[in-house]
């Protein structure tokens, strides 16, 4: 039973993974012109929804399994995670937002906040490989 | 990236929209290019070289022989020696001035480059020595100002006169004289960068007796000479007679190859000039010129466009009209694509008689538009290097008789103000020089006192006293930026002139006690700063009115900038409608070929072939071109170029700068025609407005126009051609909105214009007694986006009451109870994204969406506002609209609309602004969408459109004393040009904190202060908007306090150029925008914010801090002409009600509304001659006009209001507001000095900064 949960985190932390690294290199587009900042966003908001599940689904099953430390490692990017999503004022279209992405340096912070991810992310794994290979049967 | 594009279309998806790309990024598509050897092919402009090439080979080897040798290398050997002959013969101590020079090009770059610089311009590139030699003490006399360049050219003409003259210079300095003996030390410390101006001379003539250079002149003699050129910007009649022939010659054999072999060798001027006409024979004649291309070159661009729309009509029916018209384009861009040649060459022949066609092509194979990276050059820009660093060296070029003075002196003299020039330096002279009797060493701690001096002001002014004793401290500063000023300082005062730079100086930081200063508001209207530049500079700078900065003096760090607490931006209002601008008709833009700036007046010409890009430092090679001044029909003389003239030019783009066929004009209307809408009854004035102008409407034969009317369905008009009446379509799916028949709702506006006529006569009672009060704005704008999106165009919205069907709708969000809230302001945002969605879509198809709302209750302008704000529109909003009850607004909207339907139009635009290397923006302000970093795209632009931009200092300017900011905004004009409008602003980089805050252009801080605000206010709250408005306050004044006057003082200290900062941003928090406590409409205050967002600075300040004038007692002292009317200048008054009298009348100027405040025992003379009533009692409580009364006092006034409401774009409305009406509150909420039950009074607003100072 053990075994099957650090599985799964384990593939889901993978898929974080990728998703921040493609947070990273499109973000870098934008910061590159390579696209423009109408299908970056696009682009992005389309994935925060998934990475908000993805994340929350971890942290609630390492509830559930009762592991503490690694619940409580996870619960602040969650909750930033649901925090950012709520807090999309109404008038905008997401949590990357067109309009003003290029604005007071929004960029800057969306790119460090993905790269932060990543690093967390990366954590993550390893510590679900580690407690997954400790783990009898 | 290439300027004021590049970077994909942000949401072009299907459709190629205008390539905004110059040729850098349209390098890639120009796939098609080189194939073509045909002049019908495409290449010649896109892909420069092997076209040209492949053209003429005849021409190519002809004017190779000449290149080969290098025009300008060959010339300097003959000129060389003849210099050498000059001086050596005329007067031998110049001879080793003529040597410093040349070493000084090692050394520093800016100082050499200035200190020749007046003087050398007389001589054409060429001579080296001669010229620079005169440089150094030359140079004072011309920075005199007194010295008209005449005299300069009379000397050099005749060596005698020269050396007569010689000891007249030296005579004016015998202090500077000394000062070199004293000072050779302190010399070799002197720093090799950074000091452009005048002191810079000097050091020259220290060198000179250091004679460590009488060696080098052979090894320095060709950098000299590359250097040299720099310098030149004489008025060709001046140069020596050899070297103009020289040249002369050579631009013949150079340019015009074809004529030679064809006529022969002309050997005079005048067949120099029939050359140029034969050869432009010729070159109609060769058959590979296309002479069949000197037709129309419209015609050729026009057709595509002709078509689109046919292809794209053909699709009827719901949403899919889009992707036909896709492939369509493609085709066009590619047909057109193969016929700029011909356009392009048809331009170059409109110079007259020059043939630029060939010859420009021919002989610079790197011409500014490839972009391939020349190793080469490269490595010229190393050898440069150590004098590089300085950088935008400045280009002493200001001959005045250049073409007229056509200046940019003049622009500023538009309409919008008068000049600004000598307001800030008049009348602080007197004050340092009495001042700094002697040359006191600049040690820091000056005791704080009024009357005494600051360290600042000190350290500023005490250069000042070097002319008259000079001392060596002086020069070892380590301030380069006030020891600028010196030299020119000491100059002008030796020569009596008037000391401009150096009084500005001190006297913007002269302390002010604010809590003890009652009148700090000075009489006459405040000025831009001047930027701290020598006078060449100053003279060739932008206009305030086009281009701010927040601070005229840049700091050289961020850290500095921290430390100063003060905003940095730009504050821009690029489309102005000017009096006066240069066009330019040129094959090639000369462009950097790094960073894509423009060329501009802040270049350094490194010689007569290479320049040397202000931005990046790249240099550049110069186009044989641009070799050519079309202006003074001279060749060699780039440095001439009306380019390098003006700081705002504007530019003809070639087809490098398009991605499709130039747009024609297309105007759209979306009205409301709800209950509510026919109630107010705008319908009339709208289509009594538009039938009047519709001959005027911006735009050329292609012109189309549409209609759209909605309430809860939409109706189509159909206009085509050969209807015998309008045919209205009614389409009441509004969930699914399609257009029922595409190609006919927007028609041409001549070939429908009967049609139309019967519309806007039909409209205004065709629903005169419709019951439908719902309004499906959302779908109506749906229907109008797929109109427009095969063109582009502008869309006019007129709205009335709140969406409420369909797509977009909203709701109320307003809670009346909370008007008057001092605590949260809700809602400032929008509800829904659907409009801001929409108004991409809109900015991506090349659609602007102009909003007019007209609405007596509650509309969510913070929802609606998003469909113009993104898409570059602009928004109108009258509160209370209604066409007999509100007459005001009513007429307001009359004259708004003449305006707006017959004011200049920009399509397809698209915005970039560059800055030094170092600088980097990152907030944008206005109506658009940031499409890339530092791309804007505007899909239209109009005249009164301002925009601001935050900078921040990402790297260092240490090794830089100028940073330039260049604006290119490339638009298509109404009669299908496309063109580019270049501004370029130039300012100094100080390292003194001090300098700093003399630079302070409070006005542009407080607009960029206001725009800060409204982000602030929508993303975070309206409090902390006013909070962090407050917090700049207390920041830069403590800022100041603790750093620059170094005492912890009780008083409340300010230096001069920010005196009026409190009040202005006291103004700001009572501005209805940030306002609380009193009771404020949302609308209201989302107009309020729009405005600040949008408005150029002139005009918002005047929304900000009022103009409040006494006008009963109008005298013509001071008065100005203007078009042969006397218009009286009564001084400004403060806004509070002390300064109102009973007895006196008072106008009030706030931008968009003129209040007339009568005083109740206000003289009865000026009631009767000026207001038409026989006494007080009897002025009406409604009043907007001013009779026409054939009194003096009447006339005065009438001439003062109609040149107040000249100076603006949209004609305010005048009310005349009785002492005692209720309508005087309306006024006295704008005496802002004044405390009101929520807010400060001003003095209470000061002494609640300085409690939170002292915290």
């Amino acid at each position: 039973m053990e075994a099957v949960v650090f599985v799964f985190s384990l593939l889901d932390c993978c898929a974080l993974i990728f998703l921040s690294v493609y947070f990273i290199i499109t973000l870098s587009d934008l910061e590159c012109d390579y696209i423009n900042a109408r299908s970056c966003c696009s682009k992005l908001n389309k994935w925060v929804i998934p990475e908000l599940i993805g994340h929350t689904v971890v942290t609630v099953l390492m509830l559930v399994s009762l592991h503490w430390f690694i619940f409580l490692l996870n619960l602040p990017v969650a909750t930033w995670n649901v925090y950012r999503f709520i807090m999309v004022p109404s008038g905008n279209m997401g949590v990357f937002d067109p309009t003003e992405i290029h604005n007071r340096g929004q960029l800057k912070s969306h790119m460090k906040e993905a790269m932060i991810k990543l690093g967390f992310h990366l954590l993550c794994f390893f510590m679900y490989l580690y407690s997954g290979s400790r783990c009898p049967g | 990236m290439s300027a004021p594009a590049g970077s994909p279309h942000p949401a072009a998806s299907t459709r190629i929209p205008p390539k905004l790309g110059g040729a850098a990024v349209s390098g890639a598509a120009a796939g098609p290019g080189p194939a073509p050897h045909q002049q019908n092919g495409p290449a010649q402009n896109q892909m420069q070289v092997p076209p040209g090439y492949g053209l003429h080979p005849q021409n190519y080897n002809v004017p190779s022989g000449h290149y080969s040798q290098g025009p300008g290398k060959t010339t300097s050997l003959p000129l060389d020696s003849q210099s050498g002959g000059y001086y050596s013969g005329v007067y031998t101590i110049p001879t080793q001035n003529v040597v410093t020079p040349n070493t000084a090009n090692q050394q520093s770059g800016a100082q050499q480059i200035y200190g020749r610089g007046p003087p050398a311009p007389h001589i054409v590139g060429s001579t080296p020595g001669y010229f620079q030699g005169a440089a150094s003490s030359s140079s004072h006399l011309h920075t005199s100002a007194s010295q008209p360049y005449s005299s300069f050219v009379n000397h050099y003409n005749s060596p005698a006169m020269y050396s007569a003259n010689s000891p007249a210079v030296s005579q004016g300095f015998p202090s500077t004289c000394g000062h070199y003996a004293v000072s050779t030390v302190s010399n070799a410390a002197y720093p090799s960068v950074s000091y452009p101006s005048l002191p810079a001379g000097d050091p020259y003539g220290q060198q000179m007796f250091t004679s460590q250079n009488a060696s080098t002149i052979r090894s320095v003699r060709e950098n000299s000479f590359s250097g040299q050129n720099t310098a030149v910007s004489h008025p060709s009649p001046l140069p020596p007679p050899p070297s103009q022939q020289y040249h002369q010659q050579l631009s013949l054999s150079g340019y015009s190859p074809l004529s030679w072999s064809a006529s022969g060798l002309p050997s005079t001027q005048d067949n120099l000039i029939r050359n140029h006409s034969g050869s432009l024979a010729t070159a109609n004649n060769n058959p590979n010129a296309v002479a069949e291309s000197s037709s129309c070159p419209v015609m050729q661009t026009v057709q595509p466009p002709e078509s689109s729309p046919v292809v794209s009509t053909v699709v009827s029916g719901a949403s899919s009209a889009r992707a036909p018209p896709t492939a369509n384009h493609l085709v066009e861009t590619v047909a057109s694509v193969t016929q700029p040649s011909e356009l392009l060459q048809q331009k170059g022949m409109q110079y007259g008689d020059y043939v630029n066609n060939q010859a420009s092509s021919a002989p610079t194979p790197l011409s500014s538009t490839s972009d391939d990276e020349e190793e080469e050059e490269d490595e010229e820009a190393g050898v440069d290097s150590s004098s590089t660093t300085s950088s935008a060296s400045p280009m002493p070029n200001s001959y005045d008789a250049l073409e007229g003075g056509s200046y940019p002196d003049m622009l500023s003299s538009s309409a919008s103000s008068p000049a600004p020039d000598p307001a800030p330096e008049s009348d602080p002279a007197p004050a340092p020089v009495p001042a700094v009797p002697q040359p006191s060493k600049t040690t820091k701690p000056f005791g704080y006192g009024y009357p005494t001096l600051q360290p600042g002001y000190q350290n500023a002014a005490a250069p000042l006293s070097s002319g008259v004793q000079p001392s060596s401290p002086v020069y070892s500063g380590f301030q380069p930026y006030a020891q600028q000023y010196p030299g020119m300082n000491q100059l002008s005062s030796s020569f009596g002139g008037l000391s401009l730079q150096s009084s500005a100086q001190p006297e913007s930081l002269r302390p002010v006690n604010l809590t003890q200063e009652r009148n700090i508001l000075p009489m006459t209207p405040v000025w831009a700063p001047v930027p701290n530049l020598n006078l060449d500079l100053k003279k060739l700078n932008c206009s305030p009115d086009s281009f701010r900065c927040t601070l005229t003096n840049i700091p050289q760090s961020q850290v500095l900038l921290n430390k100063a607490k003060l905003p940095l931006g730009l504050l821009l209002h690029p489309f102005r409608d000017l009096t006066q601008l240069p066009v330019i008709t040129s094959n090639t833009i000369v462009r950097c070929r790094s960073c894509r700036t423009y060329i501009n007046p802040f270049v350094s010409f490194i010689d007569q072939r290479r320049w040397k890009c202000n931005l990046c430092y790249r240099v550049n090679d110069v186009p044989e071109e641009f070799m050519y001044n079309p202006l003074t029909r001279s060749y060699g003389e780039p440095h001439k170029r009306p380019e390098v003239q003006n700081s705002t030019v504007e530019f003809i783009a070639s087809s490098d700068y398009m991605l499709r066929p130039p747009q024609p004009a297309v105007y759209l209307f979306v009205l409301d025609v709800s209950h509510n809408a026919v109630e107010a009854g705008y319908l009339t004035i709208l289509c009594q407005s538009l039938s009047e102008n519709l001959d005027k409407l911006p735009g050329d034969s292609r012109t189309r126009i549409g209609f759209v009317t909605f309430d809860s369905t939409i109706h189509f008009y159909n206009l085509q051609e050969g209807l015998s009446q309008p045919q209205m379509l009614i389409v009441s799916d509004i969930d699914d909105v399609f257009l029922p028949t595409p190609d006919s709702l927007l028609v041409n506006l001549y070939e429908s214009k009967e049609l139309i006529k019967d519309l806007l006569n039909a409209l205004p009672n065709m629903f005169i007694n419709t019951r439908e009060t719902h309004s499906a704005l959302g779908p109506a704008l749906q229907a109008a986006f797929k109109l427009m999106s095969p063109t582009g165009g502008r869309v006019s919205v007129f709205q009335t009451q709140l969406p409420s069907l369909g797509a977009g709708l909203l709701q109320s969000r307003e809670d009346p109870n909370q008007r008057s809230s001092t605590k949260v302001v809700q809602h400032l945002g929008p509800a829904t994204d659907f409009y801001k969605k929409l108004a991409l879509d809109c900015s991506g198809q090349q659609t602007a969406v102009d909003l007019f709302l007209l609405s007596s209750q509650y509309s969510d302008l913070a929802s609606l506002a998003c469909m113009s704000k993104y898409s570059a529109g602009c928004i109108y909003y009258y509160p209370s609209f209604h066409y007999t009850h509100n007459p005001s607004q009513a007429e307001k909207l009359q004259k708004d609309l003449k305006r707006y339907l017959t004011r200049k139009i920009g399509f397809e635009a698209v915005m970039r602004i560059r800055c030094t290397k170092g600088l980097s923006m990152h907030t944008f302000h206005g109506n658009f969408f940031v499409r890339s970093t530092d791309l804007l795209s505007l899909a239209n632009i109009n005249p009164d459109a301002g925009f601001a931009v935050q900078l921040s200092i990402e790297e260092s300017l240490t090794d830089t004393s100028l940073v330039c900011f260049q604006t290119a905004l490339l638009y298509t004009s109404s009669k299908g040009e496309r063109r580019i409008r270049v501004h370029t602003l130039c300012l100094p980089v100080v390292s003194s904190l001090a300098d700093v805050y003399a630079g302070v252009d409070v006005q542009a801080a407080i607009c960029l202060l206001a725009n800060m605000a409204v982000d602030r206010s929508i993303s975070s709250s309206l409090s902390d908007a006013r909070d962090a408005l407050v917090n700049a306050v207390v920041d830069s004044l403590s800022a100041y306090g603790s750093t620059v006057l170094n005492v912890q003082h009780s008083a409340l200290i300010a230096p001069t150029s920010l005196k009026l900062f409190p009040l202005y941003v006291l103004a700001l928090l009572k501005q209805k925008a940030f306002r609380t406590g009193t009771s404020t409409r949302l609308d209201d205050r989302v107009y309020a914010m729009c405005q600040i967002k949008c408005q150029p600075l002139v005009h918002l300040m005047k929304m900000i801090h009022p103009n409040l004038y006494r006008i009963d007692r109008l005298t013509d002292e001071g008065a100005i002409h203007v078009n042969d009317r006397v218009v009286p200048q009564p001084p400004l008054q403060k806004l509070s009600a002390e300064k109102l009298t009973r007895e006196g009348a008072f106008l009030m100027d706030c931008g968009s509304a003129f209040y007339i405040w009568v005083g109740k025992s206000c003289d009865n003379n000026f009631i009767e001659d000026v207001l038409g009533y026989p006494n007080f009692a009897s002025i009406p409580q409604k009043m907007a006009h001013l009779p026409e009364l054939d009194t003096l006092s009447s006339e005065r006034a009438r001439s003062f209001v109609t040149w107040l409401r000249d100076s603006r774009p949209l004609s305010p409305i005048l009310h005349v507001v009785k002492d005692e009406s209720p309508a005087k509150t309306e006024f006295f909420q704008h005496l802002i000095e004044d405390r009101t039950e929520a807010a400060f009074s001003y003095y209470e607003f000061l002494l609640h900064i300085q409690q939170q100072i002292c915290k």
